[in-house]
């Protein structure tokens, strides 16, 4: 039988993680597959998944602006692929909204957002 | 795997009320009136009805029960399903299996909605998703832009090329005198609309308008005693491959690369069989990746495949024929709307728009964030 965790289920344990400043994702124990979102085991198989630092390195996969009224800026929304594979909704920072290009090598980075801490990614540069 | 129940059911009965405006009622209301239509179109009554299979954009807990009460009778299948907008072709592959199976004799399928002079603007239920939500998407467009953004880049599809699917919707519209925006559009017009997320601008997005709508299915022996002309079932699939955009597996290909074969094979026909397509344009991209993904242009060809007017009037594929939900109407969810115009082709009432002896159809269904998928394959002899 499955034990309940005094830390919580996954998404508890994830949200603290990232409070503490570490960006962390699950892999499958014997597999090795590399799992995001938080998950109580892994798709598909329900194997037992294990918690690791992401590299945070990770690229572009595809990216669009939301255009807003002025003064309100437009902003970007963009799906990054994680170098360990699963692919996740973020933003691209410290550039144009429009700037952020299908294939930009990005790196993770944790901040303050409107609701606690907030992952979002910026180009990794040459 | 039992062998789907081809051509053993049929639509006997559509209506449509309130695509152009229904201010005042609400949903239920709406649904409850095209569902009598739908039924008087059969030569049936509400009390002929035991499966019911009714969705809303707004339901809650306990939806259809209401509905069942307002025409006042005791379904043994009461179905309210959420998958979005994919779910009445769903209804669909599901009731020719209940009436084949004999569970149920008459299945009503239908939907409702206000959005437009209720709210003006599409309404959801729709739950907000913690690994996304905090990015604010201004969903449903942001995820249909990831994946119009996507398909530019592996494919070299251009915005021009979106332009042709909307130009396209919008020459039919013209010639439907229930489609909202019948002005024919100019690729000049089209290029200058506002751009709300990138590349998807104001004209690459489905109209927000009221609108309900009903079907009646039976099995095709009792369906040949009744009013109007039988409009044989011979194929229905569906499949739902993620919930949010972050989990599509290819934002490329959507599920209907898999259940589009499938009830291509149910029907016995293939892409060059069907006389009459009606996909659920939600968006531009919409059309072009279903155009792929049921197999009537190789993947990546979309694009190009539209170009020249060849779904538009005069061309050589009649895609959405009533205008879609780019021109014609979309109430929010708009897939029960792509099989009720596929009845009126084949029953030969479109008018203007009509498709010269058509005789094969199929009405896809789309659901959430390209999430949920279905089709549905019919005939008439």
């Amino acid at each position: 039988m499955t034990e309940v965790s005094s830390d919580g289920g996954p998404n508890a344990q994830y949200a603290k993680f990232l409070a503490e400043g570490r960006f962390m994702i699950q892999r499958g124990k014997k597999s090795g597959k590399a799992v995001f979102y938080p998950r109580a085991y892994a798709p598909g198989t329900g194997e037992e998944l294990e918690w690791v630092e992401a590299s945070g390195k990770g690229t572009v996969y595809s990216t669009t602006v939301v255009r807003k009224k002025p003064p309100t800026p437009d902003y970007n929304i963009a799906l990054i692929e994680l170098e360990e594979g699963p692919r996740l909704t973020s933003r691209v920072e410290g550039v144009e909204a429009a700037d952020v290009k299908i294939g930009m090598a990005v790196n993770a980075q944790i901040i303050d957002g409107e609701e606690g801490p907030l992952l979002v990614f910026i180009p990794a540069g040459d | 795997m039992t062998k789907f129940p081809r051509g053993k059911t049929a639509i006997v009965g559509a209506a449509l009320f309130g695509g152009r405006g229904a201010p005042g009622y609400d949903p239920d209301e709406i649904a409850g009136i095209a569902a009598r239509d739908a039924l008087f179109d059969a030569g049936l009554t509400p009390a002929d009805v035991d499966g019911l299979f009714v969705t809303h954009s707004n339901d809650a807990f306990g939806g259809g029960l209401q509905l069942a009460q307002y025409l006042g009778i005791e379904p043994i299948v009461a179905d309210n399903s959420r998958t979005g907008g994919n779910v009445f072709q769903s209804y669909l592959e599901r009731a020719a299996w209940l009436l084949d199976a004999g569970l149920i004799n008459v299945a009503l399928i239908t939907y409702g909605s206000n959005q437009a002079s209720a709210t003006g603007k599409l309404t959801s239920s729709r739950k907000p998703f913690a690994y996304e939500a905090p990015y604010k998407p201004l969903n449903p467009i942001t995820s249909y832009a990831l994946a119009a953004a996507r398909h530019m880049h592996e494919f070299g599809t251009t915005k021009e090329q979106l332009g042709h699917v909307a130009i396209a919707a919008r020459s039919w519209a013209a010639l439907n005198p229930d489609a909202a925006n019948r002005e024919q559009l100019s690729m000049d017009e089209y290029m200058g609309a506002r751009i709300i997320c990138d590349p998807l601008g104001k004209l690459d997005c489905c109209l927000v308008t009221d609108g309900g709508g009903a079907i009646v299915m039976t099995r095709m022996d009792r369906a040949k005693d009744l009013r109007s002309k039988p409009v044989s079932v011979l194929g229905a699939t569906s499949r739902t491959t993620h919930d949010q955009i972050m989990g599509m597996p290819d934002l490329t290909t959507t599920g209907l690369a898999e259940c589009g074969k499938r009830a291509f094979t149910d029907a016995g026909l293939g892409p060059n069989d069907i006389d009459v397509l009606e996909l659920y344009d939600a968006f531009t991209i919409n059309t072009i990746l279903f155009l792929e993904d049921l197999g009537f242009c190789p993947k990546g060809e979309g694009g190009r495949f539209v170009e020249d007017g060849r779904i538009a009037v005069g061309g050589s594929l009649p895609v959405n024929t009533n205008g879609g939900g780019l021109s014609c109407m979309h109430p929010g969810m708009y897939g029960l709307f792509t099989i009720i115009e596929a009845v009126r082709q084949l029953r030969g009432e479109c008018g203007d728009r009509q498709v010269n002896g058509a005789k094969t159809a199929l009405a896809q269904g789309n659901g959430g964030l390209l999430s949920s998928q279905a089709v549905a394959i019919m005939a008439v002899d």
